[in-house]
C-alpha cells in the first residue's frame, strides 16, 4: 500500500477541476496549470525513487484485495513513463503558453490539458483491464476536445474521422474485456495472467488476444495507422506535439503490458503477427516520410515508423530487446516532442508549411536550426545522443533471436528517419533566404526555452546511456519476468 | 437463451457496420451508437444469462445475478453517452460550417 500513487493522477485532475471555475483569469491559469505539473513530477520522481529502492508498489483503492476491488501499479516502466509524461507534458504546456492563442486558453485549454495528462497518467498505472478502459476514454475525450478547440474547417473535418474511428476502437475495446471475462472471469490483469496461464493460451484466447491487438493498433498506429497522418497536422503545435509524444506511446504501453503479462504463452501466433504488423508499420510509414514535402507530415509519418520500431523490439522477447524498447520509447517521448515543438516554431517562423517555399533560415534562427539537427541526428540513432542505446539493444536483440530481415528493415528505417530530417533540415536551414519580407520573425523567449529544456533532457539521456540504462534495465526484468508483477500485486 | 442473444447482438453489428460505411454523417453516428448497444448487450450476455435474483441483498434470493458486468455496461453506457452527445453536436458544428454532411466530399488534404 502506497498512497503516493494517486498523486499523479489526483494532482491534475483537483487542477482541472479548479480551472474550470477560472475561465477568465488566463494567467492565474497559467500559474495554476504550471504549478500543478511540477508537483506532479515531484510525486513521479518520488514513484520512481520508490520503485528503485524498494521494488513494485501497489494502491488497492478503498482497501479491497485484488482481485476484488481497482489497483493501482507501479513497476518500473510505469513509474518512469509516468515521469517522462509529465516532463514532456510541462515542456509542452510552456510551449502553448504563447502560441496557442487567447480565445482556446479562455475556452478551457488548460482544463483539457490537465485531463489529457489524467487520462494518459491513469493508463499507464492501473493494473485493472476496465479501468484502463476508463483511463482510455478520459484520454480521448480530452484529445477530442482539444483537436477541435478553435474550429476551423480543416480541424472539424478532421476530428470527425478521428472521433469516428476512436469510438470503433472503443466498441471493440468493449468486446473484447467482455469476450475475456466471458471465458475467465476477473479483470484483474495479475489474475488475469494466472488464470490465462491456467486455462491454457490457445483457441478462443488467442482470438481475444488477436482482438485486444487489433484495439491497441488502432490506438498506437500500428499498421492501422490511416488517421493518425491527418489528425495529428490540424492543432496547434502544442497540442501535436503532446499527442505524438503521449497519445501513441499509451497504445503501445497497452500492448507492451498486455503481451507480456496476460497472453505471453503462445508467442509463435500473438508475437509474430506483430512483427510482421511492425514490418509493414516500418515500410509504410518510411514511404510516407520521403513522399511528403510538408512539415507536419513528415513529423507524422516519423512518428508512424517509431511505432513499428518499437512494436518490432517488443515482439522479438528477449531481455536485451525489451530493454531497448523501453529506453527507446522515453527518448522517443522527449524527442518526438522536441521534433513537433521545433516544426511548430519553423511554421510559425516561415509562414508556410511547404518545404519548398522555405530555405536559408540559419543566418536569422542558429540556435533552432542546430537544435533541429541534432534532434535529427538523435531520432536516427547517431552513438553519443539518446537514441543510439535503444536502437542498439532493439537490433541486438533482433540478431539474437535470428530476425534478420526484420532486423534490416528496422536499420534501414533509420537511414530513412535521417534522410527525410535532414532533408527538412536542409530546405528550411540551407540555402538562399526566402520569405526574408516575412514580419513573425520573432520569436519570443519561451518557445526557445521549452524547446531548450527538452533538448537538455534529451543530450542528458544521450550522455548518462549507462545511469539511464540501470533503471531501463530493470523494467525489461519485470516485463520478461512476469511472476514478479503478479507476485507484487496478489501476494501481500 | 445466450445463442438468440448472440444472433441479437450479431444483427446490432451487422446494421452498425452497415451504417458506418455508408456517406451520409447522421447514418454514421446512428451506426456508431448501434454498435454501442451491441457491445453493451455481449457484456452482459458473457457473463451468462442464468436465472437469479436482482444484485439486491434486501431480496434474501438463494441466488443472485452477476453484479460486475452491470456495473462495466452502466459505465460504459455514460461514457459513450458523453461521447455521442459530443459527436453529434461536432456534427452539427461541421455541417453549419463545411456545408454539408456528405463523407465523400469531406476527403482530401487541401487547407482551404
Amino acid at each position: 500500500m502506497n498512497n503516493l500513487l494517486v498523486f499523479p493522477l489526483l494532482i491534475p485532475l483537483c487542477t482541472a477541476a479548479v480551472l474550470i471555475f477560472l475561465k477568465n483569469k488566463i494567467s492565474l491559469q497559467r500559474w495554476l496549470s504550471s504549478l500543478s505539473l511540477l508537483g506532479t513530477a515531484a510525486s513521479a520522481g518520488m514513484i520512481v525513487y520508490q520503485v528503485r529502492t524498494e521494488g513494485i508498489q501497489t494502491l488497492h483503492m478503498g482497501g479491497w484485495l485484488p482481485p476484488h476491488g481497482i489497483i493501482f501499479v507501479a513497476d518500473m516502466l510505469a513509474a518512469l513513463l509516468v515521469l517522462v509524461t509529465t516532463i514532456v507534458g510541462a515542456f509542452c504546456l510552456f510551449y502553448s503558453f504563447g502560441t496557442v492563442g487567447e480565445q482556446r486558453e479562455r475556452y478551457y485549454y488548460y482544463t483539457f490539458f490537465q485531463f489529457l495528462l489524467v487520462g494518459v497518467n491513469g493508463s499507464f498505472l492501473t493494473g485493472d483491464l476496465f479501468n484502463l478502459f476508463v483511463c482510455f476514454e478520459v484520454m480521448l475525450i480530452s484529445s477530442y476536445a482539444l483537436i477541435v478547440l478553435g474550429g476551423t474547417k480543416r480541424q472539424l473535418r478532421e476530428t470527425l474521422k478521428y472521433i469516428l474511428i476512436n469510438i470503433l476502437s472503443s466498441t471493440l475495446f468493449v468486446a473484447a474485456v467482455a469476450y475475456l471475462y466471458g471465458v475467465v472471469g476477473t479483470l484483474n490483469m495479475a489474475d488475469l495472467s494466472l488464470r490465462v496461464a491456467e486455462a491454457g493460451q490457445e483457441g478462443v484466447l488467442n482470438v481475444i488476444a488477436i482482438l485486444f491487438m487489433i484495439v491497441f493498433s488502432l490506438k498506437a498506429g500500428l499498421f492501422l495507422f490511416f488517421w493518425l497522418p491527418g489528425s495529428y497536422s490540424v492543432p496547434p503545435a502544442a497540442v501535436s506535439a503532446l499527442f505524438g509524444a503521449l497519445l501513441t506511446k499509451v497504445g503501445l504501453y497497452a500492448l507492451i503490458r498486455t503481451f507480456t503479462l496476460v497472453f505471453y504463452h503462445d508467442p509463435v501466433i500473438t508475437h509474430s503477427w506483430i512483427a510482421w504488423m511492425a514490418a509493414a508499420t516500418i515500410i509504410l510509414g518510411a514511404f510516407g516520410a520521403i513522399a511528403y514535402s510538408d512539415v507536419q507530415r513528415i513529423i507524422n509519418y516519423n512518428v508512424v515508423i517509431t511505432v513499428g520500431f518499437i512494436a518490432f523490439g517488443l515482439s522479438v522477447t528477449a531481455k536485451t530487446a525489451m530493454d531497448g524498447v523501453v529506453f527507446y520509447l522515453l527518448h522517443d517521448m522527449v524527442a518526438k516532442a522536441m521534433l513537433f515543438i521545433l516544426g511548430g516554431l519553423i511554421v510559425h517562423v516561415t509562414g508556410t508549411s511547404q518545404l519548398k517555399e522555405m530555405g536559408g533560415m540559419i543566418k536569422r534562427h542558429p540556435v533552432m536550426g542546430w537544435m533541429l539537427f541534432i534532434t535529427a541526428l538523435a531520432i536516427a540513432g547517431i552513438p553519443p545522443l539518446s537514441g543510439f542505446a535503444g536502437k542498439l539493444l532493439i537490433i541486438q536483440g533482433g540478431l539474437q533471436e535470428h530476425y534478420f530481415w526484420l532486423t534490416g528493415i528496422a536499420v534501414a528505417s533509420s537511414f530513412i528517419v535521417l534522410y527525410s530530417l535532414v532533408r527538412l533540415f536542409i530546405s528550411a536551414f540551407w540555402g538562399e533566404e526566402k520569405l526574408s519580407s516575412n514580419p513573425q520573425t520573432v520569436l519570443s523567449k519561451g518557445m526557445l526555452l521549452s524547446a531548450g529544456g527538452l533538448f537538455i533532457i534529451m543530450i542528458l539521456m544521450g550522455l548518462g546511456s549507462e545511469w539511464v540504462y540501470r533503471v531501463v534495465s530493470e523494467a525489461g526484468n519485470t516485463l520478461m519476468n512476469p511472476e514478479i508483477y503478479i507476485n507484487a500485486v496478489l501476494k501481500e | 437463451m445466450e445463442l438468440y442473444m448472440s444472433l441479437a447482438i450479431g444483427a446490432l453489428f451487422t446494421v452498425g457496420v452497415y451504417l458506418l460505411l455508408s456517406k451520409s454523417l447522421l447514418r454514421i453516428i446512428l451506426g456508431t451508437s448501434l454498435l454501442t448497444h451491441g457491445v453493451h448487450l455481449l457484456l452482459l450476455t458473457m457473463s451468462r444469462l442464468k436465472t437469479g435474483a436482482a444484485p439486491l441483498l434486501g431480496q434474501k434470493a438463494e441466488s443472485y445475478v452477476d453484479p460486475l458486468p452491470q456495473a462495466l455496461i452502466l459505465t460504459s453506457i455514460v461514457i459513450s453517452f458523453g461521447v455521442t452527445s459530443f459527436f453529434f453536436v461536432l456534427a452539427y458544428k461541421a455541417y453549419q460550417k463545411l456545408g454539408t454532411d456528405d463523407m465523400e466530399e469531406l476527403r482530401g488534404k487541401e487547407d482551404e
